[in-house]
């Protein structure tokens, strides 16, 4: 019988410092699987954001640049244009793309970049200790909602993939998990979409990937996958939005 | 061919980006700099550069980072409110080593200040202006012929010491329309070689641009990297002015539009018998330390006149180390030195006793 799983080679051969059960390390192969598939290891340039995921170009063999927090998808932008035939997709979490980045996200995208987006919601900040994020639901304990997210005074989760679905410039947004291998196998079909309608220049595509940080959850990674499929979805549906 | 056109100097510096091959340019409107957005809205796109007017400053920078990432030349401008915008992205850049081109075409601060000339960024521009220790090398040109030829000279250090370049006009400078000379047929400055560029990591290891090093030594590392090239930078583009100053007993030192005031004056003491010359940096960073100190040995007097309360002179104290007396002429806020101002602060420097020297 031959050998049918093996690292993909747009994945570095490295121990990631991802915390057990973090939904990153998925994400990341799954990026580098479909890189494979596409062939497009040559071409393909990243923009790694400021989050749990800021060395992600140690993990991916590919040409890579860090953007400062929020500005990932400037910095693509000036990759992208003076470079119209490279594949150029951004990586950020939920308050790189969607709090301190929001502008940056909102006229990339109205602007009809040709661009993949994966955004990584994970309903914190990871990276400075689980801090409440624009994504933390109500009621969610964090580092800065010690009692709970409340809307009076935190505003509710932001649903920036549905405010990005209405402008004209945005070709595809999805919203999809990597909480169970279902949710996997359709996030790496989802991923690979949104690559390819960059390859064939239809311009600005994001899938929202609902991911697990079973550390600043406190909770098991087993725990932290059912959250997302029992309530995380409820406030943010799965499925395709444009 | 030599061609002579009557141009603005925020124009000029525009019209020389572009021959000088800017490859993509990114802004976001403010006075006094409009005219120059507007030139490469119109220009740029139709001489094969790409334009983009961003969402604010901060997107316009990290922009231009990211096209210079992918080995573009690369340039973006603003006015101070702006700059002070862009301070997070300049110092991302000086991080990463990448070469780029800011135009500062400075304006009364503090806050929104006004739409008024002023030179009250120098601190900003020279000092480093966002966190992190590191330079840009900073630009004054003093005429719309200037501009031109420095943004053309910034392009060059740009690439070839991998360098952020600021070119510090003011809202003098850049609405101000003079003639302006250049060769039609002159090529853009050579192309360097960018082995560290993002193209895609074709048959070949993958390049990463970034400025964060996960561990310790290796941040270190890259600030020694930084350091040996500011002094490489230090010891080899140092550029200055001077007007009679091969016999003068006091200097003026003035840059920019201040220093086109100031040399009015020189000019008409002169005439009347005083001995008194203008020292003018072309470079703000590198400053021209050195310079100044060797004229300190033979020049007795000096008179630092700006347009702020006080920045530049701060360099010109450290440079002559206490040897003379520096004294200063300051207005800001959009106050203007005028002629007769400077006259009269030269005269009275001149008629005070000389610093006493303690032995
Ligand atoms: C300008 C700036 N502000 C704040 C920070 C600190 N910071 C680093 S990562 C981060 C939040 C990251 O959260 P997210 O984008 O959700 O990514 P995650 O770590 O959850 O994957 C913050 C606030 C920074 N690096 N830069
Ligand atoms: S803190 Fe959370 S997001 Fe960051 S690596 Fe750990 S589990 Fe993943
Ligand atoms: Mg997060």
């Amino acid at each position: 019988m031959g050998k049918n799983y093996s690292r993909p080679q747009a994945l570095t051969d490295v121990v990631t410092h991802y915390c057990p059960g973090c939904g990153h390390g998925i994400l990341h192969r799954l990026v580098a699987e479909i890189i494979d598939e596409l062939g497009i290891r040559g071409s393909a340039i990243a923009v790694a954001p400021v989050g749990c995921a800021v060395v992600a170009y140690d993990y991916w063999d590919i040409d890579c640049a860090e953007a400062a927090h929020g500005r990932a998808l400037a910095v693509a932008t000036g990759l992208k244009r003076v470079q119209p035939d490279k594949i150029v997709f951004t990586y950020q979490g939920d308050g790189d793309l969607a709090a301190i980045g929001t502008a940056e996200t909102i006229h990339a995208a109205n602007r009809g970049e040709n661009l993949t987006v994966i955004f990584v919601n994970n309903a914190v900040y990871g990276m400075t200790g689980g801090q409440m994020a624009p994504t933390t639901l109500l009621s969610q304990k964090t580092a800065t909602t010690p009692r709970g997210r409340q809307a009076a005074t935190e505003g509710y989760p932001l649903k920036i993939s549905e405010m990005l679905a209405l402008l004209n410039g945005v070709v595809s947004v999805e919203r999809t998990a990597v909480s169970s291998p279902k949710e996997v196998l359709n996030t790496r079909r989802a991923i690979k979409d949104a690559f390819m309608n960059q390859m064939e220049r239809k311009g600005f595509s994001i899938v929202e990937v609902l991911s697990m940080c079973p550390t600043y959850w406190d909770k098991s990674p087993v725990d932290a996958a059912r959250w997302i499929s029992e309530e995380m979805v409820k406030y943010f549906p799965l499925g395709k939005i444009k | 061919m030599k061609k002579t056109i009557l141009y603005s100097g925020n124009e000029a510096m525009g019209e020389a980006a572009i021959r000088a091959g800017l490859k993509f340019y990114a802004g976001y409107p403010i006075t006094p700099q409009n005219e120059l957005t507007a030139y490469m809205a119109d220009q740029l796109s139709q001489r094969g550069g790409i334009f983009i007017q961003s969402e604010s400053e901060l997107a316009a920078i990290n922009m231009i980072f990211g096209a210079s990432a992918a080995g573009a030349r690369v340039m973006t401008s603003s006015s101070s409110p702006g700059i002070s915008l862009k301070q997070e992205g300049i110092s991302y850049i000086a991080g990463a080593q990448l070469p780029a081109v800011i135009i500062n075409v400075m304006r009364a601060g503090p806050g929104l200040g006004n739409i008024w000339p002023a030179q009250s960024d120098y601190f900003q521009a020279t000092k480093g202006g966002g966190h992190g220790d590191y330079h840009l090398i900073v630009l004054a040109p003093a005429s719309v012929q200037e501009s031109f030829d420095l943004t053309r000279l910034a392009f060059e250090l740009a690439d070839r010491h991998r360098i952020a370049v600021m070119v510090l006009s003011d809202g003098l400078l850049g609405q101000m329309m003079e003639g302006l000379t250049f060769d039609e047929e002159l090529a853009p400055p050579a192309a360097v070689e960018k082995p560290w560029a993002l193209t895609g990591a074709s048959g070949r290891k993958p390049h990463v641009v970034c400025s964060l090093f996960m561990k310790r030594p290796d941040v270190e590392k890259n600030n020694l990297i930084l350091q040996k090239k500011y002094r490489r930078v230090a010891s080899r583009e140092v550029r200055y002015a001077e007007t009679f100053m091969d016999d003068a007993a006091m200097a003026v030192v003035a840059y920019g539009s201040v220093a086109r005031i100031a040399e009015a004056v020189v000019r008409r003491l002169r005439a009347k018998g005083k001995k008194v010359g203008l020292f003018r940096p072309v470079t703000l960073w590198p400053f021209p330390a050195k310079r100044l100190a060797d004229l300190s040995r033979r020049v007795k007097k000096f008179l630092v006149v700006e347009m702020s309360y006080g920045q530049m002179v701060e360099d010109v104290r450290l440079s002559v180390e206490g040897r003379e007396a520096v004294s200063f002429y300051g207005r800001s806020g959009g106050g203007v030195p005028t002629e007769s101002q400077i006259e009269r602060e030269v005269l009275k420097s001149l008629s005070a006793p000389l610093k006493r020297r303690r032995r």
